[in-house]
């Protein structure tokens, strides 16, 4: 490794335009003529649209115009999709309602957007939006997700009878059930996967630039991948041809999976642009954000492990309901399925497992991935469930993993995947040493002796990340393959610039990706430009979820890497009259090996594009692209270690250590891992103790703002004592297998067991406020 | 935000002045709050009269136990007045946990008081400490002054121009604070005069308001120490229910904060 | 419509705009200096914080007429002769930083706290006194550590000249 090579822990090379103000958000850009814009939304949870009368608005000052869904039906802008496929268990596909980037009939949630008002400020816009009268008819309303598949509900959708969008099964339920009766134990437990709201803290915005003279859109937008936005918004939606269509995705603040999925406003806004004839911005406050941002988890599952008579588990049982809200979003079929219920088998040998998910409708924004996008799920039931069966049976929780971890690879679980390399007993060892373990039981003690209730909990997660195999995704129903692509261009004095379709909104792709680039040809890494997030700059991208930019985005770069110096090589044995085997490279220099004779790595690049000296039959230049298609998943894993101490008068839980400890391959930067880490944690640990969404009967969002949407600080988070102990991945060139989603997926489990081992009782849901901490201490003593 | 109109108001009379001459207007201090609202356009002020830069408003005056603060001085002022913390710790102690630090650069103590936020903090002070709203009119007793959520005795008009009170032997405030706003999700002010009264009046917790609570106030007055909280009972019929916090959670948080008040002053 | 003149980052400026236009506004869109954000509607998240004379505040919940007459400093202003200042280097140092959204508020909240407290901070005042500011991705782990290191760094310089 060298010092900014592969390993290396290196400052960000981005850091200096986002410390000094000059970062560049979708927000921040201002082009000739632009006006904003402000959407027109529904307060009602579900109604029908008797009539919009849009005349008092557009007299107001500075407005442009005012359009609505009926407009947008007639110029042919096509309905939103999710673009995964998922068939029922009976066979039947999934049903999907559909969903108008403006409503023009009815109204499904609170924020559903209905009419755009262009004007010349935002204040304006905001003025005219208040002045749009629009007649509803009130329906009927349905929040919860256990309700909406009751007897006698509203019905959301006409497509979806009794609101259910499918019902899903995976693994053997007649071997699973047979195991469950011959069990010498059966742990049971309800489980329930609070709802979450995202929280990138750039709020979503996008600017929609129609250009009359070429018949040409820019959309500057808020995306974790402005490809696949592209490729969408042309491809459904009737936007525009791709080459009629160019995104540009630059500095985005944060994403969380919140910013994967195309959302109405982007088309809204390039439809308008073309309609007013001027360019159109939008961006949303908070709480817009908090009403239409899909939100993440909400899951109420029922959870049945059996295990034999010397603890081993022999089956797994699983039903869960999924809410996705009022409309299907991207990629809401995969989350509770393919990304959820594949990861059930956690790290244990479990040999027979059945999961039934039921997905439904309800009069709520959409659900869809967030950080971790139903790994976080699994890992909770089933981490929460080995917790509770250890108590139940009388044994530690470490010894009732170690009995049924698995210690041999390739393990192919009994759903799906097939797990490459691991070892989780080394990251269980490595978090009870970090976390001091033995020591625990003289801390309670000591807390005790303050009227303090300490309490420690543990959490072995696995998660499949590097999204992904595209046969194997495309055989279980996405619309798309799931490669990336990369293109090495190197510039005719030495400096590389490298087109990547991951993106980078916070995750360090400019600082890794030239760390991979110094470490194969020696140089320094700001001769290095990492260019993304542009569909004219860049040919096409997955983008960047699922942790998946290192696994993928980085292996494409490799595979490119690999033809450039392939080239390389060829032209400096050219020049160097050497045999193309005999040349390495080394400190910036190709050398013929053994030798003193070698020509800097400048001097090749210079040589290509002048093309005097070249092999016979060689093309000018130094350039090339590829793209790279995973064949597995890779399995990060690790064991999380939470020791908290509950303030029995108020329920006040502080936590007072937080151990991590992670497997994730080989690591290209630890700082950046690092901090990969910490965050995902903090949201975690937000889920498990702070965050929930709440909608109230009628269907209107109670926890719209930060007054009442409890947002991690400072000081309710430790510093976190963070290691790893890795097992290269042997599915890709790097052998990474991915950390952005880790924290994030580990830690809710480990927080929880630990309150409730604090305060002897089993029954709390998350997120673990004061007030239910407090009742569930009381309810016990 | 709807359209307003800014003023700045260099006197109390000027203020006054600008004031009887617009439609729908509102005094702006620190605007922490009212700005925050009208960005929600939960307020529509056609005019708005800045206050902050009136001098005879700021500043802090101790004389022997006897304090003023004017109604301009802001939280950080009051936090760090080493005045105050000399015969009041208490208040200073109060205002340090104001929001955060951003917000007590910018909020006054007039502009709490005449706002009367069932969960800001100050209201609980006034009250357990006796104060004397001085207005640009009259004076009044904290008791008289606090009359409901968000409501106070102030006319249209009637400016908040300083606070007075008498620095009690032994105060404290404990604040437990909502998970999500950090506003006072209950938070409890305990006063001991020299002739032994105890004043105790809570903050965040109460459906009308800020209030004083006589079970405690009898309590600690007959026995001042944490353990004579113990055998208080807090009636939990008046007290707010929200997503937060349950009515009986915030009537324990009550007498735990108090408690701990009592254990600090 | 205010005529509205103030002092930001050294520099005299004046500019019209409506009485309503909160002073993020007035420096985003008036002065073009977007390093200044808007993450909440309600004065919490912190992405906008900027000192006002000398002391930092919220520049989403401050009219810009409020200011008027004021010396405002933004995170533009922070940097002197293209030298990151002290704490900016610290965030860069210890990756106390990912999106970079919420970073401009983090910077100019840390080092008023600095201006604050000295060398004497320690992590769970800093944890307490950045009560103002919300960061979705660091974990506040690194900014911590930063705002420590920033602190014992200039904290030192300063005691070493009084």
């Amino acid at each position: 490794m060298g010092v900014e090579g592969i390993g290396a822990r290196v400052a960000r090379k981005e850091d200096k335009r986002f410390l000094t103000g000059k970062g560049r958000y979708t927000d921040d850009m201002v082009v000739p003529g632009m006006k904003y814009a402000a959407f027109v939304r529904s307060p009602h949870a579900h109604a029908t649209i008797r009539s919009i009368d849009v005349a008092s608005a557009k007299a107001m000052p500075g407005v442009i115009d005012v359009l609505d869904g009926k407009q947008l039906l007639a110029d042919g802008i096509g309905n939103l999709i999710c673009g995964w496929m998922i068939h029922s268990k009976d066979g039947s596909p999934m049903r999907m309602g559909a969903w108008r980037p403006l409503a023009d009939k009815t109204v499904r949630y609170v924020g559903d957007a209905v009419a755009i008002v262009v004007a010349d400020s935002v204040a304006e816009a905001r003025d005219a939006a208040e002045a749009v009268v629009i007649d509803y008819e009130t329906l009927p309303v349905v929040t919860d997700l256990v309700e909406a598949l009751g007897e006698g509900q509203p019905q959301i959708h006409p497509e979806a009878p009794g609101n259910l969008i499918f019902d899903w099964e995976i693994g053997d339920a007649g071997a699973t059930d047979q195991a469950i009766a011959a069990a010498a134990h059966v742990t049971e437990l309800k489980i329930v996967n609070n709802r979450l709201s995202p929280n990138a803290m750039e709020p979503r915005a996008t600017l929609g630039i129609y250009d009359a003279g070429d018949d040409h859109f820019t959309c500057y937008t808020t995306s974790q991948n402005p490809h696949l936005a592209r490729l969408v918004m042309s491809a459904f939606y009737n936007v525009a041809p791709e080459n009629k269509l160019r995104v540009i995705a630059p500095d985005v603040g944060g994403g969380f999976g919140s910013k994967i999925f195309i959302y109405p406003e982007e088309i809204v806004c390039l439809w308008a642009s073309k309609r007013t004839g001027v360019p159109v911005k939008w961006t949303a406050d908070r709480t817009e954000a908090f009403l239409t941002d899909a939100h993440g988890r909400d899951h109420v599952s029922t959870v049945k492990m059996a295990f034999d008579s010397s603890n081993r588990i022999t089956a797994l049982k699983v039903d869960t309901i999924a809410n996705l809200g009022a409309y299907m979003s991207l990629f809401s079929s995969c989350v509770p399925t393919y990304l959820y219920a594949t990861l059930l088998s956690g790290q244990y040998a479990i040999p027979a497992i059945h999961a039934n998910v039921r997905t439904v409708y309800t009069n709520t924004a959409p659900v869809d991935a967030y950080r971790g996008a139903g790994r976080p799920e699994a890992t909770y039931l089933l981490e929460r469930t080995m917790e509770t069966a250890a108590r139940e049976l009388g044994l530690s929780p470490a010894e009732l993993r170690r009995i049924n971890f698995i210690r041999s690879f390739p393990h192919q679980t009994p759903v799906i995947m097939n797990y490459d390399a691991g070892d989780y007993e080394a990251s269980l060892t490595a978090a009870m040493k970090t976390v001091d373990w033995d020591g625990f039981a003289a801390r309670k003690a000591e807390a005790e002796g303050r009227g303090m209730k300490r309490g420690i909990g543990m959490s072995c997660y696995i998660e499949a990340c590097g999204l992904a195999p595209s046969a194997a995704v495309g055989s279980l129903g996405a619309g798309v393959g799931l490669w990336e692509s990369a293109e090495v261009r190197v510039n005719a004095v030495g400096t590389i610039e490298v087109m990547t379709g991951s993106h980078s909104h916070g995750q360090g792709h400019e600082t890794t990706f030239a760390q991979v680039v110094a470490e194969r040809f020696g140089v320094p890494i700001d001769s290095v430009n990492i260019v993304h997030g542009d569909t004219d700059k860049v040919q096409m991208g997955m983008g960047t979820y699922g942790s998946r930019s290192g696994a993928v985005g980085m292996s494409a770069v490799f595979k490119a890497l690999d033809k450039v110096e392939a080239k390389a090589k060829k032209i400096a044995a050219h020049l160097m009259e050497a045999d193309e085997s005999d040349i390495v490279i080394e400190n910036g220099a190709l050398k013929v090996a053994g030798t003193d004779r070698e020509v800097p790595w400048s001097q090749v690049a210079l040589a290509s594009y002048t093309a005097h000296n070249l092999p016979p039959g060689m093309e000018p230049g130094l350039k090339e692209g590829a793209f790279y298609d995973p064949s597995n998943f890779t399995f990060p894993a690790g064991c999380y270690i939470c020791e908290v101490e509950v303030d029995p008068e108020t329920g006040q839980t502080k936590i007072v250590q937080f151990v991590a400890a992670d497997d994730f391959g080989n690591i290209i930067n630890p700082l950046i891992v690092e901090g990969q880490v910490h965050g995902g944690l903090a949201q975690g640990i937000g889920q498990a103790l702070l965050e929930g969404v709440h909608y109230d009967k009628s269907g209107q969002l109670l926890t719209a703002s930060y007054m009442d949407y409890a947002m991690p600080r400072a000081d309710d988070l430790p510093s976190f004592k963070v290691t790893t102990s890795n097992t290269p991945c042997p599915s890709n060139p790097l052998g990474v297998k991915g950390c952005g989603e880790a924290g994030a997926i580990g830690s809710p489990p480990a927080l929880i067991n630990a309150i409730t081992d604090a305060i002897g009782n089993n029954e709390l849901t998350m997120p673990a406020t004061p007030q239910k901490v407090w009742a569930a201490a009381r309810a016990i003593s | 935000m709807y359209e307003t109109n800014y003023h700045r108001a260099a006197s109390i009379e000027e203020a006054a002045k600008l004031m009887g001459t617009v439609a729908e207007g509102k005094y702006l201090s620190g605007g922490m709050t009212l700005i925050p609202t009208m960005k929600q356009r939960l307020a529509a002020p056609s005019d708005l009269v800045d206050l902050r830069h009136i001098a005879e408003m700021k500043g802090v005056t101790v004389d022997g136990r006897a304090v003023r603060i004017g109604a301009a001085t802001t939280h950080e002022e009051v936090a760090t007045s080493a005045a105050i913390a000399a015969v009041c710790p208490a208040i200073c102690g109060l205002a340090s946990h104001i929001g955060d630090p951003h917000v007590r650069h910018m909020g006054t103590i007039g502009g709490s008081i005449a706002n009367n936020d069932p969960a800001a903090d100050y209201p609980a002070a006034m009250l357990a400490l006796d104060a004397v709203i001085m207005t640009d009119r009259r004076e009044l007793r904290a008791e008289n002054f606090f009359t409901g959520l968000f409501e106070t005795a102030l006319e249209e008009d009637e400016i908040v121009t300083a606070v007075r009170f008498e620095a009690p032997v032994k105060a404290a405030y404990q604040k437990f604070a909502n998970p999500a706003s950090r506003y006072a999700m209950t938070g409890v002010f305990v006063a001991r005069r020299d002739d032994g009264v105890v004043r105790v009046a809570v903050t965040g917790a109460g459906s009308s308001g800020v209030f004083r609570h006589q079970g405690l106030e009898t309590a600690l007055s007959a026995n001042w120490s944490p353990a004579a909280v113990a055998n208080v009972t807090v009636d939990d019929s008046d007290l707010l229910s929200d997503i937060h916090a349950s009515a009986a959670y915030r009537a324990n948080l009550v007498k735990v904060m108090a408690k701990r008040a009592v254990a600090a002053a | 419509m205010a005529k509205i003149t103030m002092t930001v980052n050294g520099r005299q400026v004046s500019g019209t705009c409506d009485d309503r236009t909160l002073l993020v506004h007035f420096i985003r869109e008036n002065l073009g200096l977007t390093g200044t954000h808007v993450g909440c509607d309600t004065t919490q998240c912190g992405a906008c914080v900027v000192h006002i004379d000398g002391q930092s505040v919220k520049s989403c919940s401050i009219l810009a007429a409020q200011a008027a007459g004021s010396s405002v400093t933004t995170i533009e202003g922070l940097a002197s002769n293209g030298e990151l200042h002290p704490v900016q280097a610290a965030f860069k140092t210890h990756h106390g930083l990912q999106c970079g959204f919420c970073t401009p508020g983090m910077v100019m909240a840390a080092v008023d706290m600095i201006r604050r407290h000295g060398s004497s901070l320690d992590e769970a005042t800093v944890r307490t006194e950045l009560e103002g500011n919300i960061c979705r991705c660091t974990g506040y782990h690194n900014i911590v550590q930063a705002i420590l290191a920033a602190a014992a760094e200039t904290g030192g310089v300063r005691q070493a000249a009084e």
